[in-house]
């Protein structure tokens, strides 16, 4: 067995579950090393180059990024004039707030609900509990289709409002499915002890059942945020006045359908290049996936497990 | 008896009057559920019985409920063979063919590679950069990918800075099909990683230890070792895959159908999308989401029989 420690003298020998390098793993042959190294810098240079080019272009001034038509990889100096635009009050101003307010609404309102009937599914003893819990979990197997979510939407008065984007998305049976898991493994006799203590259901789910959940809430309140913030789908089909549109169809209007953004629009007395201005638009609907990042990463992979496993 | 209902014994003692307490309880309960069914019933059931205007012709002033009945006359696009309908049906399943072939094993070569790598450290940085494409919209990945591959993208300005005719990948059909596949590979190879690496990282390290005193090489580890550690996952996605094999990013391709046409980028949600939000064929489009739908369902519950044949769990168990 002293083959494992070849070359790798500093790592300690031994079982080392679920880290890659195990006992018994032959090291690999340098050129395939180095053949490793090169695609996989190549995978991360795919994914990180067309970012900074983005945020470049975002800053660079007007006149190089005409001159290089449209997109520059690198600013010659750094210019905030795009950002001023879109942020002077203008319909990508407009856009933002509306995004905001449906990712923070839409995410207390999911997070809420999902853990309440997460809560009752969990708990013994609510009428109905079976039915309620059969109900949920088919909504994972049957998709009632487009067109008859479209009218019930109408049909609920929802069409053109702000609400549209948030109410029909608000219960994903998944997220209740492995919410109720993660409930259902907290230990009865915590939640024995406050009954007999003379706590309600409200307590018990306050007091109890939420401190201990913060992990579970976390991941899902964050796969909410995003979704919410990333919803284009619900926006294209819901909405047809447009001063509720949210960032992501005003990246569609005017970034990938390359409408160009008028004075009017943006309420400003000169205009940068359009280039940087698409650019401006598309690092402020990126950056905020970028800021809960770290948080997502750390949560998800577990989140993703337990799904996987449970549902 | 009391081995038989220690829990009923323990609240008894607990309330002292044992059915007043657990009813008041219950509706406690009810309360809690109520906002989140009420959404389920009102998005999902609601809709799902709606499907009936797929047998109606849907008037708006009228209502789903009070539209005049008109038997199977929705169908008869699918029935007739339209033209469009089965450019979309085509689309749909070469689109969905060609990501199966080439997107499906990447995320697998991805997680080997990974699970090769000897430091620990490296391989976190390659995840975290790998996976951010996933949590990014689509509206997001196409501006990138149009601000790279189109005609007044990067390529093309460095093309033409050297001499060389400018390209347009984006707008041309022919390459249409190659271009959103790279997009979804862009996007989740990373994220689907993952659930392999999660496999990986369950493999009993024995076996590998047993294999290498058996004299096998890194490549024979991995046929007879790492390879059937990942069966049982790789099954379960596929199947998944599978499922969803008549769905194709809807959302993916309706941004892009204004830039290369219908013609490539028609597929069934887009289909049902533009006859009848956009056209108001309201039962048609019905019509075509339901036997689609229903065709989803058959193909997840076939192929998890099949997979229980083959000895694998499948998605669920009976």
């Amino acid at each position: 067995m002293n083959s494992i420690t070849i070359g790798r003298g500093h790592r300690k020998p031994g079982p080392r579950r679920g880290t890659g390098i195990r006992n018994g793993q032959v090291p690999p042959h340098p050129l395939m090393r180095a053949v490793k190294g090169v695609v996989l810098t190549l995978v991360c240079l795919a994914i990180i180059l067309p970012f900074v080019g983005i945020v470049s272009t975002s800053v660079a001034p007007s006149d190089q990024v005409t001159q290089a038509g449209g997109f520059v990889f690198w600013p010659d100096s750094v210019d905030f004039s795009a950002y001023d635009t879109i942020f002077a009050g203008g319909v990508v101003t407009r856009a933002l707030q509306v995004s905001v307010f449906v990712t923070v609404v839409g995410t207390a309102l999911a997070l809420t609900a999902t853990a309440l009937l997460a809560y009752a599914l969990a708990r013994p003893g609510m009428p109905g509990r079976s039915i309620a819990l059969i109900l949920v979990l088919l909504t994972l197997l049957f998709h009632p289709g487009m067109i008859p979510t479209y009218l019930a939407v109408k049909d609920f008065g929802l069409l053109d409002t702000v609400w549209a984007m948030i109410v029909p998305t608000m219960v994903s049976g998944f997220n209740v499915i492995v919410m109720r898991a993660f409930f259902m493994a907290i230990p009865a006799e915590l939640t024995d002890a406050a009954t007999i203590d003379g706590a309600g259901e409200w307590q018990i789910f306050r007091r109890i059942v939420l401190p201990l959940s913060k992990a579970i809430l976390a991941v899902i309140g964050l796969f909410y945020a995003v979704g919410y913030w990333n919803s284009f789908f619900t926006a294209l089909l819901y909405l047809r006045d447009s001063s509720l549109w949210p960032l992501q169809l005003i990246l569609r209007t005017y970034v990938v359908n390359d409408t160009p953004l008028a004075q009017a629009d943006l309420n400003v007395e000169v205009i940068p290049a359009q280039g940087s201005i698409q650019m401006a638009v598309l690092v402020i609907s990126v950056v905020p996936i970028v800021l809960v990042y770290p948080f997502l990463q750390k949560h998800f992979a577990k989140g993703v497990l337990t799904g996987a496993v449970k549902g | 008896m009391a081995a038989v209902a220690p829990e009923r014994t323990r609240l008894a003692t607990a309330a002292g009057a044992p059915t007043r307490r657990r009813r008041r309880r219950n509706w406690t309960l009810a309360v809690f559920a109520m906002p989140g069914l009420a959404v389920v019933l009102a998005f999902h059931y609601y809709p799902l019985v709606g499907n009936v205007i797929a047998f109606k012709d849907y008037l708006p002033f009228v209502g789903i409920w009070d539209s005049p009945w008109v038997g199977w006359d929705n169908f008869g696009v699918i029935v007739d063979g339209d033209a469009r309908f089965w450019n979309a049906v085509s689309n749909t399943l070469v689109i969905t063919a060609v990501q199966t072939v080439f997107v499906f094993p990447l995320p697998i070569v991805l997680a080997l590679l990974l699970n090769s790598l000897l430091s620990e450290r490296l391989k976190r940085i390659v995840q975290s950069i790998t996976y951010l494409p996933h949590f990014l919209s689509w509206v997001i990945i196409v501006a990138i990918f149009q601000t790279v591959f189109g005609g007044a993208g990067s390529i093309s300005a460095f093309l033409r800075q050297h001499g060389y005719d400018g390209l347009n990948i984006i707008g041309n059909a022919d390459a249409f099909i190659a271009l959103i596949t790279a997009q979804v590979m862009w996007k989740d190879t990373g994220w689907a990683a993952i659930l392999f690496l999660a496999a990986l990282s369950q493999i009993d390290t024995e076996l590998y230890e047993a294999s290498a005193v058996d004299g096998a090489g890194r490549w024979r580890q991995m046929w007879h070792v790492t390879l059937p550690g990942l069966r049982g996952i790789i099954v379960l996605l596929f199947i998944l895959q599978l499922g969803s094999s008549l769905t194709v990013g809807f959302e993916q391709l309706i941004l892009q159908q204004p830039a290369v046409g219908l013609r490539a980028s028609e597929v069934l949600d887009t289909y049902v999308y533009n006859q009848g939000v956009v056209g108001g064929n309201w039962g048609e489009a019905t019509a075509v989401g339901l036997v689609k739908g229903l065709i989803g369902v058959v193909l997840v519950l076939g192929a998890n029989k099949i997979a229980h044949w083959l000895g694998e769990a499948g998605v669920y168990r009976r």
